[in-house]
């Protein structure tokens, strides 16, 4: 299993990643290892099983009243934000 | 006998027998923090003005008489719980200026119950490693030898309490990363069934595998730390609804009549012999005691390793989509535009290991790839988790190593992710299936010159925590391995 440069740039577009000319090779190699790796997988037969998607069988779960339950605390949470104003995050320009 | 050697049981008692104030006991620690955590690189953040509060605070309820049993211990968290008004960095550049503003769960259990907290511990960054040398902080170092590493993720946390740098802090395990450094440092490490203890609070990584922990130098200490964590949180969807036994109390069930597996497929070729001798060495004395020992097969569980690197990263993509540069976290320099900020903010705010995880993980979720990556691990997944099923129809625990080599030289292993990868071969089954899995130090090993620790991991049905603890403190009992302290920090 081997991952093309232009896979892992589409790879790392999807994952809103920027990475540098020198870091692009060395994903190549290294994607390339793990996604063989993971092609153990293929070998291991699987027919009638039900894929597992909670560690614990049976457990379902729960939901709760549609209820507001936390005090507003924006302020305090904005604080870690890199630009606010008015309550608002601020991102560079959408719509022109 | 020394404050910072003795046990959480121990301080505890001298705590409450007035031998000691929190305030000294907290003072001493601080001392060597300041004095050995940085030659060690144990810590992110030290909290002293917060420790010396808790501290006070916990000598007056000693004094009320209105004291629990752990009021006055020091502790440390591991900088993946979010601590209100305390920075916590998740050890990524992308957090290096996060300053949470809630308590996760379990710091808010453990301060509820007296303790005091002396700092924020290193670690692999967002947890994703097996070394803690992805930390943006820098590598931690292993205090039975500096140039090796104390296993990770939680790293930083083992390093501290193997260097009596605090009695015992939190950790969390999403593929080991409790009980791998817990077994390169000496110290005894416990993640329990997922879902035991709440996830509101900690940073996540593997939602479906993530668990918190604890790291402690005894069986005993562990028990003690993990009741004080544990039970049904609502603000975890996944916590569930299930009484807590007094882990402490359930201490004296004895090891005659245990059942314990040895399963064939943890004892391959890829095991250290030294390591393998210890291992092998301890069960002899679980059979001496009277446990019974029974060779079993868990045909599944080599592809644990393939499974785990599906689904853990496929998780990872997911999660850490929130860091956008926009809410919280790191933000780029003078963005061109929307898509720019993201990928600017991301590539910048992720370590190498952290960006790779992620982009493992967008592979495998991609049209196309999803049902021959994503669904076919989750039913590998299915394998693994009806192997314990089975094995735990005729044992009450399985024995193995914990890792298959004891703590390696900084830098031998980073080359290669694969190779960090394999170190966790032992420890993933339990995360896949959800079970609890203790490591207990088993003996050394000599390399390099060093005496290394070897530790061995009990892996039980869901919800035995009692039974591993048990198992593992009688053990103790019968032995010193953990009563061990690396040369320099006595």
């Amino acid at each position: 299993m081997s991952l093309t440069r232009t896979q892992v740039e589409g790879i790392a577009h999807l994952a809103r990643l920027e990475l540098t000319e020198a870091q692009i090779p060395v994903y190549v190699e290294s994607l390339s290892r793990i996604m063989a790796l993971v092609e153990q997988l293929s070998a291991a037969d699987t027919g009638g099983v039900e894929p597992m998607a909670h560690p614990l069988a049976g457990q379902v779960q729960r939901l709760r009243p549609d209820e507001a339950t936390e005090a507003d605390q924006r302020d305090k949470y904005q604080r870690n934000a890199a630009s606010v104003a008015a309550g608002l995050y601020l991102v560079p320009k959408v719509i022109e | 006998m020394s404050l910072h050697t003795l046990t959480v049981a121990e301080l505890a008692a001298g705590l409450r027998a007035r031998q000691f104030s929190s305030l000294d006991l907290t003072l001493h620690f601080l001392g060597r923090i300041e004095r050995l955590a940085p030659q060690l690189n144990a810590f992110v953040t030290v909290t002293a003005d917060r420790a010396l509060a808790d501290a006070r605070a916990a000598d007056a309820a000693l004094a009320a008489g209105s004291a629990g049993p752990l009021t006055g211990v020091p502790i440390a968290h591991k900088d993946i719980f979010c601590t209100d008004g305390i920075l916590t960095t998740c050890s990524s550049r992308m957090l290096a200026n996060f300053v949470a503003p809630y308590d996760a769960t379990v710091v808010d259990r453990w301060r509820t119950a007296g303790t005091v907290l002396l700092g924020k511990t290193n670690m692999d960054e967002f947890a994703m490693g097996s070394s803690n040398e992805t930390s943006f902080y820098g590598p931690v170092r292993n205090p039975w030898d500096l140039q090796r590493v104390p296993g990770g993720s939680s790293g930083g946390s083992a390093a501290a309490v193997a260097a009596c740098l605090a009695p015992a802090a939190s950790g969390t395990d999403t593929g080991g990363s409790i009980r791998q450094p817990a077994a390169l440092t000496n110290l005894t490490g416990i993640k329990p069934t997922y879902g035991r203890v709440s996830r509101y609070g900690m940073i996540a990584f593997a939602s479906s595998l993530d668990q918190a922990g604890v790291l402690a130098r005894s069986a005993e200490d562990a028990a003690l730390l993990l009741g004080a964590m544990s039970g049904h949180d609502p603000r975890d969807s996944t916590s569930v609804d299930v009484p807590v036994p007094d882990y402490a109390a359930e201490l004296g069930t004895p090891l005659r009549g245990l059942r314990v597996g040895i399963v064939k497929e943890f004892f391959d070729q890829g095991l250290d012999p030294q390591v393998a001798a210890c291992v092998h060495q301890a069960i002899e004395s679980m059979r001496r005691e009277g446990a019974i020992i029974k060779e079993l097969s868990l045909p599944s569980l080599p592809l644990s390793v393939p499974t785990y690197y599906v689904v853990a990263p496929a998780e990872c993509s997911s999660n850490l989509s929130r860091f956008d540069g926009v809410r919280f976290g790191h933000r780029c320099d003078q963005p061109r535009d929307l898509m720019d900020l993201y990928k600017r903010s991301r590539g910048e705010g992720f370590g190498a290991e952290v960006k790779r995880r992620i982009m493992t993980g967008t592979y495998v979720l991609s049209a196309g790839y999803y049902d021959a990556y994503y669904l076919k691990a989750q039913k590998v997944r299915a394998l693994i988790a009806a192997d314990f099923a089975r094995a735990f129809g005729e044992v009450d625990v399985v024995l193995s190593p914990t890792a298959p080599n004891v703590a390696f030289e900084l830098g031998s292993k980073t080359s290669d992710p694969i190779t960090m990868y394999l170190n966790d071969i032992y420890t993933i089954g339990a995360n896949l299936a959800g079970l609890p899995g203790i490591s207990i130090p088993c003996g050394f090993a000599e390399e390099g010159g060093s005496s290394l620790p070897v530790g061995l991991q009990l892996v039980g049905p869901h919800f035995s925590e009692s039974r591993l603890l048990s198992a593992a403190h009688q053990y103790q009992k019968l032995t010193d391995w953990h009563r061990r302290i690396a040369p320099g920090y006595e």
